[in-house]
């Protein structure tokens, strides 16, 4: 069976795959983006504090994710508890460190003129500092949602969703007629799906960044 | 002395738009933690309503400190600040801060919002209604001098710098704040146009009459800008507070003329316009007088000399006695053209300059449509300029004795109170 012929008689669950891989790495990629910019927040303004938060965000990336989710199923069991926490938690970090590094980068000189003009500390932050900082944290957002792309397909170990069933189907059964063929359908919806995310990312931009500060 | 009285004017005045309010900084003190030296310390100073108060000293003199308390951005370690005949040391300060302009070095202005949406901010954040807001956007960029259609909705980094520095004043002035104070705020730009933004803050003023603390570090500012001048020093210690003309004549000591530097007579040139010194009466006549009467007043009058005005009453040309003789009778050959004319409302500085350049060493002073008023020369500027430096001094002088009695005052009572609120 040509690879052709295999994408035609499986699109149906080809599909459905493509859809809840999707679906679940969006959904994390909403956790994390939030989870992210709220650490980022709570801790760009103490030197340390920020530290902390890049440093533990670091740390959790360089645990292997097949490791990751393997510890988690003992814990939270099967499916798309282990997955969901894994995608969050390797999400984190781009996220996490550019906002920092965002809120950091404001002049200062504006941070004094929002306060000197009477704006209360949350109002400086949501109308000021997070809209001037937006631009390195959506790039953070970007390298966060195509790394979870990859890992994502690591989460069907778990029995979890997405179209890393594909190539674990076709890993399983090496040899056999269509194992190639899973592997490659896998890998190649996740490639481009990735890419329809990252154009969606710069249409994002376009919308959100104002043209006062569009590069 | 005419700066004085701009607190009384503007306090009837103030109908309209709110005008000034008086600051008073009482023992005003700023201490960091692990440093031996307060940045601040004691600073006692009071602003009269309207008035424009110029802070001036060397980097690191803590102005820019002594400034920022007074909006809190900075909060005093010890002291009184009082605003109006509120005590503000202890209120909410964002509250406080949306009472008082504040415009910043390099502009401040939000590159992500447009021109119309960074004026509109305070006024928003009062409370305004969304009608009153628009309409006082366009006020404002008509008030600073640029055109609401097209500037309205730029972004700041479409604007030049002085585009920018007009919007951040505007910005400081949109929710007509009686207090407007200003940190340095034409030190990025260019000189011809930081001369503008300069004439322009003078113009507005004018109008306004709000209470405007102004730090800067130059001093030609200081004094082109301030109704009196706080020259600080290290901890901003007041080294002198007085009009521009009292510093200017007389500095209370070598720090103060340090900073005055070279030229002190010169600059006080600038403060003082033709209209304020005695404008002499210079004979005149007219092209259409017939020149058999030209011929006779120059020969029979006291005077060698006579002013030729044009038909409408503007200095044409100076005729001397021998000139008509030289031209052989011809009158459009006589005499020498009029190069330079000053008006009344220039500064004795320009008057000078063109009696120096005038062979005759004397300049036709004009009014508003350019016709002759009468003369300026050398004598009189010089006799103007002794006895204006000799007032300065006098008053100085006072002032200075003033400013004595009241620090002996203070550390009476200092000794007495047994060092409290330090």
């Amino acid at each position: 069976m040509s690879f052709w012929e295999y994408l035609n008689t499986r699109h149906q669950q080809l599909l459905t795959d493509a859809f809840q891989h999707v679906s679940a790495v969006f959904q994390c990629m909403v956790i994390a983006t939030v989870l992210g910019v709220v650490i980022g927040v709570v801790s760009y303004r103490s030197g340390w504090g920020g530290s902390l938060a890049i440093t533990s965000t670091a740390t959790i990336l360089t645990i292997p994710s097949l490791a990751a989710i393997g510890l988690l199923i003992p814990l939270v069991g099967l499916g798309v508890a282990p997955t969901v926490i894994t995608l969050t938690l390797y999400g984190l970090l781009p996220i996490v460190r550019n906002s920092i590094v965002g809120l950091r980068g404001v002049d200062p000189s504006l941070v004094d003129a929002a306060t000197g003009i009477g704006m209360s500390r949350t109002a400086r932050l949501c109308r000021v500092e997070l809209p001037l900082a937006w631009p390195p944290i959506l790039t953070g957002i970007r390298v966060s949602t195509q790394m979870l792309m990859g890992i994502a397909a690591i989460a069907a170990y778990a029995s979890g969703p997405g179209l890393g069933n594909e190539i674990f189907r076709g890993i399983a059964s090496l040899g056999s007629a269509n194992a190639i063929n899973q592997v490659l359908a896998g890998t190649l919806g996740i490639v481009v799906l990735a890419l329809l995310f990252d154009a969606a990312y710069v249409l994002l931009g376009r919308l959100t960044i104002p043209r006062g500060i569009r590069a | 002395m005419p700066e004085t009285e701009t607190g009384a004017v503007a306090v009837e005045e103030g109908s309209e738009a709110t005008s000034g309010a008086t600051i008073q900084l009482e023992n005003l003190t700023k201490k960091y933690p692990g440093t031996p030296n307060p940045a601040v310390e004691n600073v006692s100073m009071e602003i009269k309503a309207g008035e424009t108060v110029i802070f001036v000293g060397p980097s690191g003199c803590g102005k820019s400190t002594t400034l920022k308390m007074i909006n809190r951005l900075i909060e005093p370690t010890s002291g009184r600040i009082r605003i109006g005949d509120e005590d503000v040391t202890d209120i909410d300060p964002v509250k406080l801060r949306r009472k008082i302009g504040y415009a910043i070095q390099s502009s401040g202005l939000f590159p992500h919002m447009t021109v119309a949406d960074n004026i509109a901010l305070v006024p928003k954040m009062v409370g305004w209604s969304k009608s009153r807001v628009k309409d006082r956007v366009e006020e404002m960029l008509d008030l600073v001098g640029l055109d609401p259609r097209e500037f309205h909705g730029r972004y700041p980094r479409q604007l030049s710098g002085g585009q920018q520095q007009r919007v951040g004043v505007a910005r400081a002035l949109a929710a007509d704040p009686p207090v407007l104070l200003m940190d340095e705020p034409f030190g990025a730009v260019d000189p011809i146009t930081r001369d503008h933004l300069q004439d322009e803050l003078i113009r507005l003023q004018h109008e306004l009459h709000k209470t405007i603390v102004f730090v800067t570090h130059d001093f030609d500012e200081a004094i082109k800008l301030g109704d009196r001048i706080a020259v600080l020093r290290e901890r901003s210690h007041i080294a002198q507070f007085d009009t521009p003309e009292a510093i200017l004549t007389n500095p209370t000591d070598d720090f103060v003329s340090g900073f005055v530097g070279a030229g002190a007579a010169l600059k006080r040139l600038n403060l003082t316009r033709v209209r304020d010194v005695g404008i002499a009466e210079f004979p005149t006549v007219t092209v259409e007088d017939p020149l058999q009467t030209i011929f006779n007043k120059l020969r029979n009058g006291p005077h060698n000399e006579l002013l030729m005005l044009d038909r409408q009453n503007r200095p044409y040309k100076w005729l001397r006695r021998g000139d008509l003789m030289r031209a052989r009778g011809s009158l459009a050959r006589a005499g020498q053209l009029v190069h330079d004319t000053v008006t009344r409302d220039a500064t004795l500085h320009d008057a000078l300059e063109a009696v120096l350049t005038d062979s005759g060493g004397r300049v036709a002073v004009t009014g508003r449509r350019g016709e002759f008023i009468g003369v300026v020369d050398m004598k009189t500027l010089m006799d103007n300029v002794q006895e204006l430096l000799e007032a300065d001094r006098l008053t100085a002088m006072e002032h200075q004795h003033e400013l004595e009695e009241q620090r002996v005052h203070q550390t009476e009572q200092e000794l007495e109170g047994g060092g409290s609120g330090v």
